[in-house]
């Protein structure tokens, strides 16, 4: 039942939304705030797909109650998308070939977009460690480990 | 010369992907909606007396509950046999086997009411070893087609006197796990009613097509009245061909009983335990060879245990009984294959479809043939593989495009397989022990003999006034690229720019039927049908235009956007405008039929397919003793694929399989006891990370197919095939044993390693 109040910072915008207290964050966010481009891949904090940042760290967001969210800031891939900090990243992602089934491929965006906060020039081997989390069934990894490593390597030039 | 192919046009479909505006099934939603959760069976085997839906509808938010008796059409989902019913109704025959539907305004209702529902068994003795289901006078598991679902058989030659004269004889019985497909997003539909009287079925899915049919059988209504819509689809692997129809019926039916837009979304671990995987397989071979390496004679016998119903394994153990001997000629070959029902889940469709586990067998055993003839397992290869004119296993004699002997000598190559396999240093300075492995394949791409009443495409194509060009057909885009290599075939054939051809959205009442998408078939056969439709449009379009430029129009060239006759050219786009102002109807249907195959079921023998990718592997690998962990440090992939139409989204192929077939050598490991699969989880069923990935060389060799579009010949499945034999190979030069069973998990090597101490 939707008797809880939430407010929070989500994609950039302070807002208040009436949930239900059972919900995790990404109940909340698909179903509630309506933003589906968060993915869920298991419900249980194993596979990444549904990552989102709070208060900048990326976090699998079904292991996270909704109310747990309550004062802070959540990013989405639709925060993301509109945040010209990362459009190299998203562009670099389409000329790799690194999203094809694309169910994976939020979760993903969101991981490397922390990473490259946090470390504008990581090594082959921090991209690798940031996307442990993450698992991808259609590329074989190789490609999204490009598409980070060029996006970080361009940074300035888009 | 083309313009297109062999580039590599970005993918229009992964923008909306990146940007999380793609929507899944699981993103959408219809105004009244409710959910369908279902009552599984928790035992392998029981009689079902009594379904007490009364507990369950007490609650406010439950709207319905539909057993096997409510079901308006007929009880049976059609895939080959048309053995499995929709609802278990008398007998559940394996632990997650669907008994009811229950139906609630929301999610969470729906799953507490499905607990709510009583169902009274009485559990029967269960049969989850194909061993045992084939014993004498075993309980017969299979109500309608017994215990033995499907059985194939190739006879060849004289392969007992060719054994009994072979200078070398090895054999070996290998035996390979399941293999869950692990697409990332879960099967998933919506079912909703149309004004007509019909259902609109939503879905994430790889064959609309089978799904429209089995609506038809559940409902009982003309498949006039029912369309297959599919949703961007999150990963199949062949998981998405044969079992979405079990969700569909279901969620059809609840929609067609309720009036209400039914969604059904299965949950990981509901999908783990209730969807088809991998065949579990048990390979027993033998091999037969002249002193000189020339394998003469070939026995196998192949067992796949199939779960408690029929799906498509009469087709996978085809395809397995076909390629089992390996990609050689050898003038004596006999295979006695058989798919043996148990009381487990129901195995089905799975890139590589029966062929992996044999490959697995067939790839170790030649390895062992050459260390018992002292030769290079890379000669070996050589000395006895395909090649034009030569014939297969069952006697298709090869008339063109086989780059296999080329594929292998690149792979060879670069994998430095004669500097690397006489390495004098084995212990690498992490104290692992360092090996290198090769394997090779071949795949008959398409249906083939097999399928070939289905093996056919239709197209549609037709060019709007702006001169942007949309295509149709009924194959599907499930991650692999489908739609951007189609687009470049269709711009290639008709001279337009592939950034201006777009693909209809899957809608079963608008796009052709083009056949399933499985067995590496789509860019073949979409391909060719989509180059018939724009062959007629450019027709249109060319004539019209030689009349206006007054040429003959056998003078008009053309590249993608151009259209010329020596000194005068237009833009595509104009000759678009003349032909609308010349009112002539800019669309086409195309269609292709596959080549006619000889066969002959009695011997097995005949033309299997009609054309062969041919793959060669090379697989260098670091395997610690202590703890039997092996760590892969390079792959080198190399097919002959005939064309690579668009070479990045073939890599994607090669890397994400040779990916996946790691995860089938090493990790995946489902655990199955008395038919009950434990921790189904990514946490207990561990599919590779970033952390495991090694470097992964594609070797592209192109021999053309002249019936493939542009040379092409399938990729889709070959990449995952040949990789687990490698990495076994690859071990046994590391440390001197062979493991004979998948996933080679740490407990299994030093299990091996302890028994030959």
């Amino acid at each position: 039942m939707k008797n809880s109040t939430l407010h929070l910072k989500l994609n950039g915008n302070e807002k208040t939304f009436l949930i239900d207290p059972a919900d995790t964050l990404l109940d909340f966010l698909r179903e509630t705030a309506q933003l589906t481009g968060t993915k869920e891949g298991c419900g249980k904090g194993e596979c990444g797909a549904c990552t989102v940042l709070l208060d900048g760290k990326p976090v699998n967001s079904c292991l996270v109650m909704a109310v747990q969210a309550e004062g802070r800031s959540v990013t989405t891939i639709e925060g993301i998308k509109s945040d010209k900090r990362f459009d190299a990243l998203r562009a670099s992602f389409l000329e790799h070939g690194a999203s094809q089934c694309g169910a994976c491929t939020p979760g993903f965006i969101i991981s490397s977009a922390a990473l490259l906060t946090d470390n504008p020039d990581p090594t082959d081997k921090e991209i690798r460690s940031a996307l442990e989390g993450n698992l991808c069934r259609c590329t074989g990894y190789l490609k999204i480990f490009s598409a980070v490593k060029h996006a970080a390597e361009n940074k300035g030039e888009r | 010369m083309t313009k297109i192919i062999g580039t590599s046009p970005l993918r229009e479909d992964a923008r909306v992907k990146i940007d999380g505006a793609a929507k899944y099934v699981d993103d959408l939603s219809f105004p009244g909606m409710a959910y369908a959760m279902l009552v599984r069976s928790p035992f392998p085997h029981a009689k079902i007396s009594e379904i007490d839906a009364s507990h369950a509808l007490e609650l406010p938010e439950v709207v319905a509950v539909i057993t096997a008796k409510d079901i308006p059409g007929k009880n049976k989902i059609p895939i080959v046999f048309d053995d499995q019913p929709c609802l278990a109704e008398d007998e559940a025959r394996y632990i997650g086997e669907p008994v009811a539907i229950v139906v609630a305004n929301d999610r969470r209702t729906a799953q507490i009411a499905a607990t709510l529902v009583s169902v009274k068994y009485s559990e029967l003795p269960a049969i989850t070893d194909p061993l045992l289901s084939l014993a004498e006078g075993a309980e017969k598991v299979n109500p309608v087609l017994g215990n033995i679902l499907s059985r194939h058989k190739v006879n060849k030659g004289d392969v007992d006197s060719a054994m009994s004269i072979a200078d070398v004889v090895v054999e070996g019985e290998y035996k390979t796990g399941y293999q869950e497909h692990a697409y990332i997003e879960t099967q998933g539909v919506i079912a909703v009613p149309e004004n007509e009287g019909g259902i609109a079925l939503y879905g994430s899915m790889q064959c609309p097509f089978y799904i429209h049919k089995a609506l038809g059988y559940v409902l009982g209504i003309p498949l006039s009245k029912l369309r297959v819509i599919q949703t961007v689809t999150g990963g199949a692997f062949g998981g998405k061909e044969d079992f979405p129809s079990l969700p569909a019926t279901h969620a059809a039916i609840a929609a067609y009983l309720t009036s209400r837009p039914v969604k059904l979304v299965m949950t990981r671990e509901e999908d783990i335990l209730c969807s088809t995987k991998r065949h579990p397989g048990i390979v027993r071979i033998k091999y037969g060879a002249r002193r000189d390496g020339t394998i003469i004679a070939c026995d196998a016998e192949y067992i796949l245990n199939a779960g408690a119903w029929s799906t498509l394994s009469p087709i996978v153990l085809w395809r397995g009984t076909v390629h089992s001997g390996g990609p050689y000629r050898i003038e004596n070959f006999r295979v006695d294959a058989k798919a043996v029902a148990t009381n487990s889940v129901p195995n089905g469709a799975f890139r590589g479809f029966g062929q992996p586990q044999v490959c697995f067998a067939n790839e170790s055993l030649i390895d062992e043939l050459a260390v018992k003839l002292g030769m290079d397992p890379v000669e070996l290869r050589l000395r006895n593989a395909l090649d034009i004119g030569l014939e297969t296993l069952t006697n298709h004699v090869i008339k063109e495009s086989c780059g296999l002997k080329k594929v292998i000598s690149l792979v060879r190559d670069e994998v430095k397989w004669l500097e690397n396999r006489s390495r004098k240093e084995r212990v690498l300075s992490n104290g692992k022990y360092y090996g290198v492995g090769f394997s090779a394949a071949f795949y008959g791409t398409g249906l083939g003999a097999g399928g070939k009443k289905i093996d056919r495409s239709g197209a549609f194509l037709q060019v709007a006034f702006d001169g942007s060009v949309q295509i149709a057909v009924g194959t599907t885009e499930m991650g692999q690229g489908h739609n951007t290599v189609l687009s470049m075939i269709a711009a290639e054939e008709l001279g337009a720019d592939v950034k201006k051809v777009s693909m209809l959205p899957i809608d079963t009442s608008r796009v052709p039927d083009s056949g399933p998408t499985v067995a590496s078939r789509a860019t073949m056969m979409s391909g060719q049908a989509i180059r018939d439709a724009a062959k007629q449009v450019r027709k249109i379009i060319h004539d019209v235009v030689a009349k206006r430029l007054g040429v003959a129009v056998e003078t008009l060239e053309f590249e993608p956007g151009v259209i010329f006759s020596g000194a005068k050219k237009i833009t595509f786009e104009e000759a678009v405008t003349w032909c609308f102002d010349e009112r002539v109807h800019l669309a086409a249907q195309g269609w292709f039929k596959a080549p006619n195959t000889e066969w002959n079921s009695e011997n097995g023998l005949g033309d299997a397919y009609y054309a062969y990718t041919y793959t060669a592997i090379g697989a260098e690998v670091a395997v610690d003793k202590e703890t039997g962990e092996v760590e892969v440090l390079r792959i080198v992939s190399g097919h002959d694929i005939g064309k690579a139409i668009n070479r990045r989204e073939v890599e994607g192929q090669i890397q994400g399989g040779a990916v996946q077939g790691m995860g089938y050598a090493l990790y995946e490991d489902l655990v199955s006891t008395n038919g009950k699969i434990i921790r189904p989880n990514f946490s207990g069923y561990i599919i590779p990370t970033a952390a495991d990935i090694p470097e992964i060389k594609p070797v592209i060799v192109e021999e053309p197919y002249e019936g493939g579009p542009f040379g092409a010949k399938g990729l889709g499945e070959p990449p995952l095939i040949a990789i687990a034999p490698a990495i076994a190979n690859a071990i046994f030069d590391a440390i001197g044993v062979r493991i004979k069973k998948l996933p080679m998990t740490p407990e299994r090597i030093l299990e091996t390693l302890e028994a030959v101490r």
